[in-house]
């Protein structure tokens, strides 16, 4: 086994009242690695964190801590702290004090612990915070205190649960920078449940996508958006077009009444795939030169690229393009062959993909809110 | 927590006013009949003679009472002191039980006040006295008789007895209510199931608590028929000179002063509680 291992998650299901959570989660977590569960709402990211911070047990499956099995160690003995999703604050205890708590069980010497706090308070950029009621803070500054309270005990591993859910856009940028510096500088594993890909990828070392209890892809931010390894991840994880699609041969895949150079092999000739072309890899040209053919059904501004929705003999496109078009003109379309992204056809298969119904006001409702998420975990 | 949590009613709009004051009327009436109204009495003949001219004398007479007041204070601090720390622990266990569980807990609990004080207090008495039902079992075990009633503790264990679920109900009502995210961050943060209750479930109860002291100790300060049954007579608390002076017309007055004294004294005490639980940054409820 690798030394390196600091968690690993073996086989591990879990199921509440007759309905499966989690199905077999295997996953191994590096020492020093930030780490984001990444997938939709209620698909079992928040049990995850709970069955290795302690407060779930696992129906079967094993929790290992550093080649250790922790299953039947309690959540108080675990070298594990968690920064909760709606921060948790004791409310009877004002900032200091609630940063203090880990070490005050430890009985450190006075001093120390207020050394300690005033660091810790220097590094959350709360300094001068110390005596006010934790009821008093904003959002995010609630947020850096449950940062502080679990990092002044200087767990091997920090889980965090969509810990900027409740933070307003920018200050969700500021604080994923914040984050991000925090565990490089102090070296500690990070494990982050996320709902949001833009964060996942832009914070991770490593991402696991996950979606109906399970497991779907595990791999670096750049990997996991290059390669999905089904329509799921395609699709849940930035923009793509998804097309039915037979590969001929190696590197040649036929899609949408074209057969295009590709650069995947490894497919049975003739099998059935699912093509993944993400809209930035669409070039729009003369309908000439053009692979395939479509017309422009609309046409979104977005500041620095066009959005434009392309009909191709009935099935949708999304596009992004820096050259204006005119909706309704017919466009050809021109794909490079490393744009081109095959996969193995999945139970994810035909349910994403097409943008035939496609609104931005659509995307944004099926984006989960934070709160649906808190009441669904209750 | 802070004072926003105390469930002040939005004050109503001027446009409904109408409405709510005829909404408010018959509670209106009621607090004047019965509340405003005997407190104006009790004040009247606190200050005034048997035939009527104003006086102070009612007041200054108190001072025969001083003992028995440092009797019944005593008495009844004991006894919330005692209900505190069997209620505490009691409504916490309870709390721990699954939500089936809790319910016919606190029916048990409940219970025993679907009957009257009068009825327990009298079959206290008959399990308590000497020749009773508990006598009979030591005897029988050859243990011999212990006298019980008409002894403090008898009456500090009417009193508990009455009034436990007074104090039961507030803390585990706030017990229960608590957020589990509390106990799991102290648990995260290195709380073993005692250190937890310490440390976070305690203070975090605090409310429930005050509300349960002040529960006990304003019934147990005013009691008056425990401590004739149990007290076997040689008890006089407060409640029982009050009571004593009220069954004779011509001891009214004085009978007033005492309640008026009472009243002021439970109202500070009560003041001084919340204040309290104000500082802790808890509320009562
Ligand atoms: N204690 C619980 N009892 C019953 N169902 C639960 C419990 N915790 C979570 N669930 C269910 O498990 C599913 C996954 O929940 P969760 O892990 O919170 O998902 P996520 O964090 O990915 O949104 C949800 O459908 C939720 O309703
Ligand atoms: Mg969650």
């Amino acid at each position: 086994m690798n030394n390196d291992i600091i968690i690993q998650l073996k086989d591990i299901a879990k199921t509440f009242d007759g309905e499966t959570i989690l199905h077999h989660i295997n996953l191994d977590i590096k020492d020093k690695e930030f780490v984001t569960l990444l997938g939709p709402s209620g698909c079992g990211k928040t049990t995850t964190l709970r069955i290795i911070g302690g407060f779930e047990t696992p129906d079967t499956g094993d929790v290992y801590f550093d080649g250790k099995r922790i299953n039947d160690l309690p959540a108080y003995q675990r070298p594990v702290n968690t920064v909760f999703q709606k921060y948790a604050l004791f409310p009877h205890l004002n900032v200091f004090e609630n940063i203090a708590f880990g070490l005050r069980l430890k009985k450190l010497p006075e001093r120390e612990i207020v050394k300690q706090v005033k660091d810790m308070l220097a590094m959350v950029n709360l300094r001068g915070f110390e005596h006010r009621k934790v009821t008093t803070l904003s959002g995010g500054q609630q947020q850096r205190v449950a940062i502080a309270r679990a990092l002044i005990n200087h767990p091997k591993v920090l889980l965090l649960d969509e810990p900027l859910g409740a933070l307003d856009l920018k200050l969700r940028k500021d604080m994923q920078v914040e984050l991000k510096n925090m565990q490089k500088k102090t070296g500690i594993t990070f494990i982050y449940v996320t709902h949001d890909q833009e964060e996942a990828l832009s914070m991770s070392d490593k991402v696991v996508v996950m979606a109906d209890g399970c497991i779907q892809q595990i791999g670096t931010p750049t990997d996991i958006y290059n390669e999905p390894i089904n329509a799921f991840v395609a699709d849940f994880i930035g923009e793509s077009n998804i097309v039915d699609g037979v590969m001929v041969s190696d590197f040649k895949a036929r899609f949408s009444g074209h057969t295009f150079d590709c650069v995947d092999s490894g497919f049975a000739p003739g099998e059935q795939v699912d093509v993944v072309v993400r809209p930035e890899d669409v070039d729009v040209v003369t309908p000439e030169r053009g692979m395939l053919h479509g017309v422009v059904s609309s046409v979104t501004f977005k500041g620095d690229y066009y959005e434009i929705i392309v009909d191709v003999s009935g099935f949708k496109w999304m596009i992004e393009t820096s050259d204006y078009v005119a909706p309704e003109a017919t466009i050809g379309l021109h794909i490079e062959p490393d744009a081109i992204h095959i996969m193995k056809k999945s139970e994810y298969s035909d349910r994403f993909g097409d943008y035939s119904s496609f609104s931005d006001e659509l995307d944004k409702l099926s984006d989960p809110e934070p709160e649906e998420e808190e009441e669904a975990q209750q | 927590m802070n004072r926003s949590v105390t469930s002040v009613p939005p004050p109503a709009k001027r446009s409904s006013s109408i409405l709510t004051k005829a909404a408010c009327a018959p509670h209106t009436v009621w607090t004047v009949l019965f509340i405003v109204a005997p407190l104006l009495f009790v004040c009247y003949y606190a200050f005034t003679t048997e035939d009527g001219t104003l006086t102070l004398e009612n007041i200054t007479a108190l001072g025969e009472h001083t003992d028995t007041f440092i009797l019944s204070v005593c008495m009844s601090v004991i006894a919330t002191v005692l209900c505190l720390l069997i209620g505490y622990p009691l409504a916490y266990c309870i709390s721990k039980c699954g939500p089936r569980t809790q319910k016919v807990l606190i029916m048990l609990l409940m219970l025993p006040m679907w009957m009257n004080l009068l009825i327990r207090t009298y079959s206290m008495m008959a399990i308590l006295d000497d020749g009773g039902f508990l006598n009979h079992i030591l005897s029988a075990l050859g243990f011999g008789e212990l006298h019980i009633v008409g002894t403090a503790p008898a009456v500090i264990f009417g009193m508990v007895y009455n009034f436990l679920p007074y104090m039961v109900m507030p803390i585990h009502s706030v017990i229960s209510k608590l957020d589990k995210r509390y106990i799991e961050a102290a648990s995260d943060l290195g709380c073993n199931g005692f250190r937890t209750l310490t440390r976070v479930i305690l203070p975090l109860s605090a409310s429930g608590i005050i509300s349960g002291v002040t529960m006990v100790f304003v019934p147990s300060i005013s009691t008056f028929y425990i401590s004739q049954k149990l007290g076997g007579g040689t008890f006089d608390m407060i409640g029982d000179t009050i009571e004593r002076q009220f069954q004779n017309p011509s001891t009214y007055n004085v009978g007033a002063a005492i309640s008026l004294v009472m009243m002021i004294l439970i109202l500070i005490s009560m003041a001084v509680m919340n204040r309290f639980s104000d500082d802790e940054g808890t509320v009562i409820v």
